[in-house]
């Protein structure tokens, strides 16, 4: 599966890993959910409201997570899943990642040090529910 | 008519419909209503002894229904009625490690 980002998009959620390093961030991205693929839209940060160790974990207050579906609803978008960031982790999933999961979502993890973030991957459960890789693809807007 | 939003994990099993309207007295019944309508959704809300699962969590409008009164919370007809899936993630330890994963090679 291919889920494609405008390169500004990405740069959000690149600042947003940034500001809240060594703490993990978290938020939604929204699109349009294809066969041939996803394409995203709009990303909005949100907390994490993860009480104690937020550089290990997050966790997304449920009224913001509804409040993000009444979005994507009011504004014929669908929510096609979360990101958040891997403080000093590559940017893979997690033992604890896989176990909170939910099917059809996008997993976007953000691999981050002091200097930057240093990849961006995306996964979706399988039928089995395991994580399968998606390729990201970023789109360098072009003048016109 | 009680309006149920369903949230996007779980509109495959409601033949993709974001929106749900049952006609019930309380949280209780509006949840088993659209059990009744979508039956593969039954076991995602439900468990065997027909109670709402743990893990799912019901709002009335903006107000967590373990705030009011449960599943015995009434609902108006202009009630909108949110399934809340929990979402959390991140590193489980400082050691922890990777599951080991199927898929494409990122481009």
């Amino acid at each position: 599966m291919k889920i494609k980002f405008r390169k500004e998009l990405v740069e959000r959620m690149k600042n947003h890993a940034l500001e809240t390093y060594p703490n993990e961030c978290c938020g939604f991205i929204f699109g349009e959910d294809h066969i041939e693929g996803r394409k995203i839209t709009e990303v909005h940060q949100t907390g994490n409201s993860k009480v104690g160790d937020q550089q290990r974990r997050f966790e997304i207050d449920p009224l913001e997570y509804l409040k993000a579906e009444r979005y994507a609803l009011a504004n014929d978008l669908t929510l096609v899943g979360i990101y958040h960031s891997h403080p000093d982790h590559p940017a893979l999933p997690s033992e604890y990642d896989l176990k909170q999961a939910v099917p059809f979502f996008s997993y976007i993890i953000l691999s981050i040090e002091k200097d930057g973030v240093k990849n961006i991957t995306s996964w979706q459960l399988d039928q089995n529910n395991q994580f399968e890789e998606e390729n990201v693809i970023i789109e360098i807007e072009t003048l016109k | 008519m009680a309006r149920i939003i369903i949230p996007t994990p779980l509109r495959k099993f409601t033949d993709n419909r974001a929106t749900i309207e049952v006609k019930a007295i309380d949280i209780r019944e509006s949840i088993h209503a659209l059990s009744s309508l979508y039956p593969d959704l039954k076991k995602q809300l439900l468990d065997d002894a027909g109670e709402i699962r743990q893990f799912v969590r019901i709002y009335l409008g903006d107000e967590d229904i373990k705030v009011l009164n449960n599943e015995k919370t009434p609902v108006t007809e202009d009630a909108v009625i949110s399934i809340v899936p929990a979402i959390a993630g991140g590193l489980a330890s400082s050691n922890s490690h990777s599951v080991q994963h199927t898929g494409a090679t990122q481009r």
